[in-house]
């Protein structure tokens, strides 16, 4: 129980890492000669970090048999939603100076924006429900539901990276294929059930 | 042509004189350190072995200034440019790697002396020249430009050009030739990003007959009066200020000239995005983002875009009659 706090609260600070530098190399001039591009795209780029580490604990506990894995996931998800939200707020606040008609127009013209913009909302229900007593008040079927939107938001996060960048989609892709496997893992073992949990060759 | 100056600049955006004057004093330092060590060094001698026409060239190096006597010109832009820093360190050059830091840092690798340049297709004559050739024909000038890419930033960069039209009328092109196609070095051994088939290499990038000839049009062998450092697309770029930046083509190897439109990188890798005319239009929109405005590097909010990157003036009778929103 102790070492899981203490695991719990190393992990909050590895979340802050990502931030913490964007604070170092902004007071060491090191974001570069585009300054707000650079903290945009890394601010995303983490966004759908965070997403497929939360994405991947479901797996990891399968995998390992460490089950308290499950006490990190709900900090991990609302971490994604953390860095999503700075990730809004740079690109309304300080790329689009808050011009709410220049937003609105990106939103429905440009297709990376929609996509990009319709995860962010989408984020918006889970981390709201992301409390106990949301979860009890839902009930634990439809929870899970609800939250199974993180497989689409994922999804969409690696479509709005692809869609954005103009030639060279080696990143994206790495992001995509790792999404693929986590949720092929989960596809894999859905359709055995009773192998992946419980084998043992019959006596 | 009427060459006229952008009447509303605000007086923000003029370097100040002492900064402009130290910035010519530590070049000029810089430049003499430089070259009192080449000539120091053991490669003084070699020197005296090149080929006349390399002399030219290479003596340059030597000199107080890489370029002494630079002139002024009135087709410059008077906003104040960015840093040297940014210029050399935000690049799109593919050849060195997809990421803008990725040039700075492998650039090195590109030996860009000796350099020959081939100029062939609608000539007179085919013949191979060399940079400090090319240099006769045209005398380098400061060009400070905007430069505006279609990814929707911009810069403003104090060139030294060489006048492609002047080139132009050198290689003497015959009747037939209506476009001029630019070849950039093909090299993997020089050019890592080129063992990546990202574009369809070697970079091809062309101009119609009279975009070349327009006197606003340049090849760039320098930057802040000094030599054009690798990234920047030494030794040899061409400069269109009122094109998308892609238009560049940057260590060009082959001039050609051509009857029929060359096929150009970016537009055999997406055409619906990217057109050969690539002219900077801010009401024809990139199918992914918008082009009504830019970030100029070093401000915080965007500007808006100017119709030809603020050269309408000078440009615009070029596609008069032309649907730009079809021929983007």
């Amino acid at each position: 129980m102790k070492s899981l706090a203490a695991f719990k609260a190393a992990l909050f600070v590895l979340c802050l890492v990502p931030l913490a530098r964007l604070v170092f190399f902004a007071f060491t001039d090191r974001l570069g000669a585009n300054p707000i591009e650079f903290v945009l795209r890394s601010l995303g780029t983490w966004t759908l970090t965070l997403l497929l580490v939360t994405l991947s604990v479901t797996p990891l506990r399968r995998l390992t048999g460490w089950n308290s894995l499950i006490r990190v996931r709900r900090m991990l998800g609302l971490f994604a939603f953390f860095y999503a939200c700075l990730h809004f707020l740079t690109y309304a606040g300080v790329d689009q100076s808050f011009d709410l008609s220049a937003i609105l127009a990106d939103v429905v013209k440009h297709p990376y924006i929609t996509v990009g913009f319709t995860c962010f909302v989408l984020l918006i229900p889970l981390a709201a429900t992301s409390t106990n007593a949301m979860q009890r008040r839902l009930g634990g079927r439809r929870w899970q539901l609800l939250h199974r939107l993180i497989y689409v938001i994922a999804a969409g996060g690696v479509v709005h990276y692809l869609w954005l960048v103009k030639k060279d989609i080696t990143q994206p892709l790495l992001y995509g294929l790792v999404l693929a496997v986590l949720l092929g893992l989960r596809l894999w073992w859905r359709r055995q059930p009773a192998r992946a949990a419980f084998s043992r060759p019959p006596g | 042509m009427r060459i006229r100056r952008s009447p509303d600049i605000l007086s923000s955006e003029i370097t100040d004189q002492d900064l402009y004057l130290n910035r010519r004093k530590f070049l000029t330092v810089a430049g003499v350190t430089l070259g009192a060590a080449l000539v120091g060094g053991k490669t003084a001698p070699a020197f005296s072995a090149l080929p006349p026409s390399m002399a030219v060239g290479e003596s340059l190096l030597a000199a107080p200034s890489a370029f002494p006597n630079l002139r002024k010109s009135p087709l410059s832009a008077s906003e104040s440019p960015n840093s040297l820093r940014d210029i050399t360190t935000y690049n799109n050059f593919y050849e060195f790697g997809t990421d803008k830091a990725d040039p700075a840092q492998n650039a090195h690798t590109l030996v860009t002396r000796p350099w020959t340049v081939r100029i062939d297709g609608e000539v007179k004559r085919a013949q191979s020249v060399d940079v400090a050739t090319l240099m006769r024909w045209s005398p380098p000038e400061e060009r400070i430009y905007r430069l505006r890419c279609v990814e929707a930033w911009s810069m403003v960069i104090p060139w030294v050009g060489l006048p492609l039209a002047a080139i132009i009328k050198h290689a003497e092109p015959t009747s037939r030739a209506k476009y001029v196609e630019f070849t950039t070095l093909n090299d993997p051994k020089q050019m890592p990003g080129q063992r990546r088939g990202v574009l369809d290499w070697p970079y091809v990038e062309g101009l119609r007959m009279d975009e070349a000839m327009h006197p606003l049009s340049i090849l760039a062998v320098g930057l802040y009066g000094d030599i054009l450092p690798n990234q920047n697309g030494a030794p040899l770029r061409l400069v269109v200020p009122w094109k998308y930046g892609f238009k560049s083509g940057k260590s060009i190897v082959r001039i050609r000239f051509t009857e029929q439109q060359p096929a150009t990188s970016w537009n055999m890798a997406a055409p619906g995005e990217y057109g050969f005319y690539a002219n900077v239009n801010p009401a024809v929109d990139h199918p992914r983002w918008s082009q009504a405005k830019e970030r100029r590097l070093g401000e915080f909010t965007k500007r808006p875009t100017l119709p030809f990157n603020g050269y309408a003036e000078q440009v615009a009778s070029l596609y008069s009659g032309m649907d730009l929103r079809k021929f983007y």
